[in-house]
């Protein structure tokens, strides 16, 4: 066999590795989601289908497979379809170049942040064709308001990311792990806590969780750009909304919190406990908080992190010069 | 997109059609159809916006689809027969349409109450309006986004349930009250239970403070939201929580007393902002003072009867003559203009419902302001549909 044959069969073995682990995610996190809500709202959550309600996601995925997809009679057949694939393919790409593990990167590539970064900005236009396709004003409503903050919250978390990749000096993502050490104190939100914390903030308005949900804000929208959707249409954008939640946790876990480094425990573990702790803090947020307004999202953006962000570059980029 | 699908969805004839077809020609703003399927409109108000962007330039409340004819079927009902009606006017605070509707009765038939069916009517309807403000609270979060504290204000409500089902039979629409009393006298195990309540109810509004009062994000949300002045109040009859949260002390239970409520030590909470967050701590405190008001009237319950003698029966004339009664309820003054020609059957009975009046102030409050701002000002009115269309 070639060397070429090789990096082909890799490839493949990576791609369904990854969609494997995200399915597996996918349920998981949605049953924990719920478990979590449950258990802030005093009550036990899903608990009827299997053991304690464990197979509660996969009964809801029967569910919305099994559902007729139903198109409004006004809707774009062709943009009304496509947003759903759209929103969920560039998804899968995303989790190919972070390294869970030393040695388990789907695609170790240089510019694996670059990617990373590239294509999340996919998902604005999955929504985008979703609202305009789907001809209906909550839609259309829903769809202005996530490309206003998916490209305004996009200006401070790429600088917050930048600040990282300046004092580590590489965009590769398996490198960038392996300049922080095992413990805590070797890792990156220690000298840079003002990126980390922009960086979640952005984080959380990236994927339109709770505070930031405004494009489904579903006391004021009905379901914002989803509203039309049924079956596994909406199954897809529920699909991609959590991927892309472990998407952002998982680049925050590599830059900030030291990625598959930690004593005793092989990198696998850690990798997943320190995703997985971010990701119970989005969950925590999503159960705990109200949503904020839509002027009061853009000025937090544009008055207090972009500013910020752009601060914490200049004194990262000062402090490498001087010392 | 089609320009407007709500014109052709609206019956010919029916309020607002007008509005949408001159809207419709002009073109540069958005009309958009919030309701009467809406998560946030709680039940089916409709509410008609024409937007520019997300700015509201004119909003029109359409009501009248949950119009059930309860002032007509007053007029085809005996006077005892008409009490479960007034239990589901208002399905949230129950107690207090029935206590307008029995003072009316009362007041026209000269009928005496006993002092030990005052105490109960007063506990069993103080209680009452907890709930409706527990219900409201929940809700009101919930339509600002925070799913969590509807379950812990449910969790208290499903107490306040519990101890009314056994002595009303009931846990929804309740007519416990009866002209001359109330249907079932309580037993000392209700006021143990009660005094219990009491006590952790008044554990759980510092929580609730610390988990959602103090929340920044909240505030925001609510703080120079929808600003009612006085003057809008007096124009457009305002009463309840929302005059009180612009800074004027309007009470029924104050300032034309009835019943028993001169005899507690208990104050009104007034806010001076009139804004969202001002009549969110006004209703807040005022759970607070139910709570005095329920503590006192237990520890000072006498015995007796709990209805008269010769209660009213089912086919009882009530004597000619017009009479108005109006009581607090949680959401504002219930009145019961009740016209009776001497016959079994009400002549003519008017009722009075503070959420018709609250509905109405919101055309003038949302305009200019942001969709989401519509939905805080919509859930701070508490607004209940079927109480606004009778």
């Amino acid at each position: 066999m070639s060397f070429n044959e090789i990096q082909l069969i890799r490839m493949i073995i990576a791609v369904v590795a990854t969609a494997l682990f995200v399915a597996v995610s996918v349920i998981f996190l949605v049953y924990l989601e719920r478990k979590v809500a449950g258990h802030v709202q005093r009550r036990p959550g899903p608990f009827e289908v299997g053991p304690h309600g464990i197979l509660q996601t996969i009964a809801d995925a029967v569910k919305l497979l099994s559902k007729q997809p139903l198109k409004p009679d006004g809707a774009d057949p062709l943009l009304f379809w496509l947003a759903p694939v759209v929103a969920f393919a560039p998804t899968l790409l995303l989790l190919l170049p972070i390294p869970f593990g030393p040695v388990l990167t789907g695609l170790d590539v240089n510019l694996g942040l670059l990617l990373i970064l590239a294509f999340s900005g996919m998902n604005v236009l999955a929504l985008c064709l979703a609202g305009w396709g789907s001809d209906n004003k909550w839609a259309v409503l829903g769809a202005a308001r996530s490309v206003a903050q998916a490209v305004g919250y996009e200006i401070p978390l790429l600088l917050a990311v930048l600040a990282v990749t300046f004092s580590s000096g590489t965009l590769n993502l398996t490198e960038l792990v392996a300049k922080q050490g095992p413990y805590p104190w070797h890792w990156n939100f220690i000298t840079q806590p003002l990126a980390f914390f922009i960086y979640f903030v952005c984080a959380v308005a990236e994927t339109n969780r709770n505070p930031f949900d405004l494009p489904e804000a579903e006391s004021e929208l009905t379901a914002g750009f989803h509203t039309e959707y049924s079956g596994m249409g909406f199954g897809l954008f529920f699909l991609a909304e959590y991927t892309n939640m472990i998407v952002v946790c998982s680049v925050c876990t590599a830059l900030f919190l030291g990625g598959w480094q930690g004593p005793f425990l092989p990198g696998f573990w850690w990798f997943l406990a320190k995703m997985y702790v971010l990701l119970l803090v989005m969950m925590w947020f999503r159960w705990t908080f109200p949503r904020l307004r839509f002027d009061q999202l853009l000025n937090l953006n544009w008055k207090w992190l972009l500013p910020l962000a752009l601060l914490n570059l200049m004194g990262t980029a000062f402090f490498m010069k001087l010392f | 997109m089609r320009i407007s699908p709500e014109i052709e969805h609206c019956q010919p004839g029916s309020q607002g059609v007008e509005d949408l077809k001159a809207v419709a020609d002009n073109g540069s703003t958005m009309v958009l159809n919030m309701g009467p399927q809406h998560p946030s409109t709680h039940g089916v108000l409709r509410v008609v916006l024409e937007l520019d962007g997300e700015y509201i330039v004119k909003a029109t409340p359409v009501i009248g689809y949950l119009h059930r004819m309860h002032e007509k079927m007053a007029e085809i009902r005996t006077c005892i027969q008409y009490m479960p009606n007034m239990g589901r006017v208002d399905y949230l605070n129950p107690l207090g349409w029935n206590w307008a509707w029995v003072g009316a009765l009362e007041k026209l038939a000269g009928i005496e109450v006993p002092e030990r069916a005052e105490f109960i009517r007063v506990i069993t309807g103080e209680l009452n309006r907890i709930s409706s403000h527990l219900v409201w609270f929940g809700a009101y979060i919930l339509d600002l986004g925070a799913f969590t504290p509807i379950m812990y204000a449910f969790e208290d409500r499903e107490k306040i349930l519990d101890l009314l089902q056994p002595i009303s039979g009931s846990r929804l629409t309740y007519s416990f009250f009866r002209p001359g009393g109330v249907a079932t006298d309580v037993d000392a195990a209700f006021l143990k239970d009660t005094l219990a309540f009491v006590n952790h109810m008044r554990n759980r509004l510092p929580m609730y403070r610390d988990l959602v009062t103090d929340n920044i994000i909240f505030r925001k949300r609510c703080e120079n939201v929808g600003v009612i002045s006085l003057e809008m109040c007096r124009k457009y009859g305002a009463t309840g929580p929302v005059i009180r949260g612009s800074g004027r002390a309007y009470d029924i239970r104050k300032t034309e007393p009835y019943s028993i409520y001169d005899r507690f030590d208990y104050h009104i909470p007034v806010d001076e902002n009139g804004d969202a967050m001002g009549r969110y701590r006004v209703r807040m405190a005022e759970m607070a003072e139910s709570l005095n008001i329920i503590e006192q009237a237990v520890n000072r319950i006498p015995d007796g009867e709990h209805i008269v003698q010769k209660a009213p029966k089912p086919r009882w004339k009530p004597p000619k003559g017009e009479v108005y009664f109006a009581v607090e309820g949680a959401r504002g003054k219930i009145g019961v203009h009740l016209v009776s020609n001497g016959d079994k059957y009400p002549y003519r009975v008017k009722l009075r419902s503070p959420g018709f009046s609250n509905l109405s102030l919101f055309g003038e409050l949302a305009k200019g302001h942001l969709l989401q701002d519509a939905v805080s000002i919509l859930g701070s009115l508490d607004l209940v549909i079927p109480e606004i269309d009778r």
